[in-house]
């Protein structure tokens, strides 16, 4: 039934329709029709953020947090020009979000007008699909349309921009009907093919060494998927790994996870996948930071992907047996067919493999030297597990992008998927702060905590005002190193130790600028300390800011350096990874 | 100033390419809406595929789809992604590699202007009547042919106008069809 309406009131209408409980947004004077739609009604709430970049990451962990689309509403020009480092993040990792973009009036575009940016040219590559509705005819349509587009197949970031005259307009608002969409062209392969499915469990039925290789699509896939996985797992028996983005999807308590693999994994899920005979992928996309030298990956096995995107199938690595579909429904076909088949496990026939990858397990490639007078920073995350361990609410974490975010996916166990956010594919620093906002809106009762570090944190600091209006008690724990270390340890890797602007001279007090925020700081750096002040911030019911005060020049090690192959992985016990590739001939590309 | 003194490396692996490159021709059919040639367009820029030639044009009116023909150099494992990259864009029905998937037919349109007089104007009539050109406009010092064809054609009598006066050429790009009864 069709109701009339103006185009902004529609805007409204259709997130009410589609289930939105929360947007993030910022306004200005092309979306203020918008605002003023949202102003009149209870339906959806809106969360004002500090900077539109925010507001996109708030939005993507929200999403990542909930399984559902994260929205967004910018205005035009620099409110849309803000929000492309989180389009691109979205993009990067697969994450379904909506976002609204105000744009001058139809009879301006094209004239330099004041605020006019071309939006939908600026985002048509950092978009999964991006619209300018020209026509108030086709708005109830779009904005269906960009929640079907943005939720189904590869999930993505959808833009969909609407001129300022456009939200005035009067229209007919209606529900489409899926079926009609405009965009026939549009559709997702979910299920697997029946006899590539078949195919793949036969040669999991033949597998001497295998491994499953799993990622982001399996929390994509929703948590039956995680399900259907952990059922497959215990089925055959096999050891599993994951990507940085999979993380939760296996839990990490079960003795048949070897840990994540990649640049920084572990040394037995690396050299698992160097020496495997049949590798499983599930839902990963042979990312350049895994399979690091490419012609040296796996050498020797056979390999099948799933996925649900057809282009990722041999676009990095040539597998040997593709299936094109949604994990959640391949990984539950893959459990009935090898059902079908089989009663056992291949525990007897895999029992030397797991023998061998106990031995690399053995090496502790985790480890590290611990000190009773400076924070490790490893040890700090290994103490906030603990204590978030003994709470009784559930636990997100989201982390910024260097050093600590790769320590926080080494020491910071996850059994349950949706619960960890960081940002893999395009790593932006910044991203963990809005996220956590993000997480809270969502989870109002969680323990949601960011780890982050001191260079990082302060790319998108001032969301800490947006924690402290909704008060929401987001948690910071700041590994500060005083070095972007993540830059310094590539510097002392491979350009003698040369520090170019890799440090921060003039750090502010941590302490006070929370407590300028409205929030509460915390610091330490004393390890005998730490566990009372962790406790400290986890027992305050409000935002808090915790300076961790750190080693300065740890490494995040085990580490693969780029162009080597996954067994030359240099280990922790290494005392200068300066000389350690000095002596393997600097061979890096 | 010191760099020089070790080696960098990179954060990144660069492979060396091994495969030969080849030239194929993609059959594209989309919907025609607007932005739709810039998402074509900017998705061989953005990931450094190499455009040949490119021709479009509505085909279907009432269903409001066009046909995009376009001529593409990579390697046989590029050529493979930049299907699937298309067809991974919303508004992209099909796409068909017509030089792998049977026999096809390849035309192009050529307007070529030649300018002259005196012996080249009658070896200039001669070679058009031989390659069937059309004159669509002439003046007693010029002429306008219309050629059509396959490429290698329209690139021999462009060739061979060279000396005898050519002054300017445009060409339509490529368009493909399969042969035989089956469609897209
Ligand atoms: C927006 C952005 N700019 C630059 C980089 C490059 N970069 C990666 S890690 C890093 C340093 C991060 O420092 P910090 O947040 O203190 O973390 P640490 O490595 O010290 O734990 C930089 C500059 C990036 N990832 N994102
Ligand atoms: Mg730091």
């Amino acid at each position: 039934m069709a109701e009339k309406m103006t185009g902004a009131e529609m805007v409204i209408q259709a997130l009410a329709d589609q289930g939105v409980e929360h947007i993030f947004g910022y306004p200005g004077g092309a979306a203020l029709p918008i605002y003023d739609a949202m102003f009149q009604q209870d339906a959806v709430q809106h969360i004002l953020v500090r900077h539109e970049q925010g507001a996109t990451h708030m939005a993507e962990g929200y999403a990542r947090s909930t399984g559902k689309p994260g929205v967004v509403l910018v205005t035009s020009g620099p409110g849309a020009t803000n929000a492309v480092t989180g389009l691109t993040d979205a993009l990067m990792d697969s994450i379904p979000l909506v976002c609204i973009t105000a744009q001058v009036p139809t009879t301006l575009i094209g004239t330099d007008g004041f605020q006019e940016c071309d939006t939908v040219g600026i985002t048509r590559s950092c978009t999964k699909y991006n619209y300018l509705v020209k026509r108030v005819e086709d708005l109830p349509r779009i904005m269906h349309e960009a929640f079907l587009i943005a939720t189904t197949g590869r999930p993505g970031p959808v833009v969909v921009d609407i001129p300022k005259d456009i939200q005035f307009a009067l229209g007919d608002y209606y529900k489409p009907d899926l079926e009609t969409l405009r965009h026939q062209s549009y559709r997702p392969q979910m299920d697997g093919d029946a006899d590539a499915i078949e195919a793949a469990v036969d040669l999991m039925l033949k597998a001497e060494r295998p491994i499953f290789y799993t990622g982001g699509g399996v929390i994509n896939a929703g948590p039956q998927a995680s399900e259907h996985l952990r059922e497959l797992a215990e089925l055959t028996g096999f050891p599993v790994t994951s990507t940085l983005m999979g993380l939760g999807a296996f839990p990490a308590s079960n003795p048949q996870w070897l840990g994540m693999l990649g640049m920084h994994g572990s040394y037995e899920a690396n050299l698992a996948m160097h020496d495997c005979d049949v590798m499983i992928n599930i839902g990963a996309r042979f990312d350049d930071r895994i399979t690091g030298r490419v012609d040296a990956f796996s050498p020797n096995s056979r390999k099948i992907h799933v996925d649900i995107d057809p282009s990722s199938i041999n676009k990095v690595v040539h597998v040997d047996l593709p299936v094109i579909g949604d994990c959640e429904r391949v990984l539950s076909e893959m459990v009935r067919v090898w059902r079908s088949k089989t009663n056992q496990p291949r525990s007897e026939a895999i029992a030397p493999w797991w023998k061998q990858i106990q031995k690399w397990r053995d090496v502790g490639s985790f480890n590290f030297k611990n000190s009773d007078t400076v924070i490790k920073p490893q040890y700090a995350i290994q103490r906030l597990y603990e204590a978030t361990k003994k709470q009784s609410k559930e636990v997100f974490i989201t982390t910024e992008v260097g050093q600590h975010q790769m320590w926080a996916a080494q020491h910071f166990h996850f059994d349950k998927p949706n619960h960890w956010m960081t940002s893999g594919g395009l790593g932006t620093m910044g991203y963990g702060l809005p996220a956590a906002v993000g997480v809270q809106v969502a989870h109002p009762d969680a323990l949601v905590i960011d780890i982050a570090g001191e260079a990082s944190v302060q790319m998108t600091m001032q969301e800490l005002s947006t924690a402290v209006q909704y008060r929401l008690p987001i948690k910071i724990f700041i590994l500060n190193n005083e070095r972007m270390g993540m830059v310094r340890q590539w510097q002392d890797l491979l350009h003698g130790s040369r520090y170019a602007h890799s440090y921060s001279e003039s750090l502010p007090d941590f302490v006070k600028l929370a407590e300028a925020y409205g929030g509460k700081g915390i610091r330490c750096d004393n390890p005998a300390e730490l566990d009372a002040a962790i406790a400290e911030m986890l027992d305050y019911d409000g935002p808090v800011l915790f300076d961790v005060l750190v080693e300065k020049d740890e490494n995040c090690l085990p580490m693969i350096p780029s162009g080597k192959p996954h067994n030359e992985i240099i280990l922790p016990d290494t005392a200068n990874i300066g000389d350690i590739i000095d002596e393997k001939g600097r061979a890096l590309v | 100033m010191n760099a020089h003194l070790q080696p960098t490396g990179s954060a990144y692996f660069i492979t060396k390419e091994t495969q030969e490159i080849e030239r194929h021709t993609l059959s594209v059919l989309v919907d025609n809406e607007p932005g739709i040639l810039a998402r074509v367009v900017g998705l061989f820029s953005a990931r450094g595929y190499n455009i040949e030639s490119l021709t479009v044009s509505e085909t279907e009116h009432g269903r409001r789809l066009s046909r995009i023909t376009v001529v593409v150099t990579a390697t046989p494992r590029t050529l493979v992604q930049i299907k699937l990259q298309l067809e991974r864009l919303v508004p992209v029905h099909k796409v068909h590699d017509l030089t792998t998937e049977g026999a096809s037919l390849e035309r192009e349109l050529a307007l070529i202007k030649v300018a002259g007089s005196g012996d080249h104007r009658a070896e200039t009539l001669r070679l058009a009547d031989a390659f069937r050109a059309q004159i669509v406009d002439a003046t007693v010092e010029s002429f306008v042919f219309e050629v059509t064809g396959k490429p290698g054609k329209i690139d021999s009598f462009i060739g061979l106008m060279q000396p005898l006066g050519l002054v300017e050429v445009v060409r339509t790009g490529l368009a493909a069809i399969s042969r035989g009864q089956q469609g897209m």
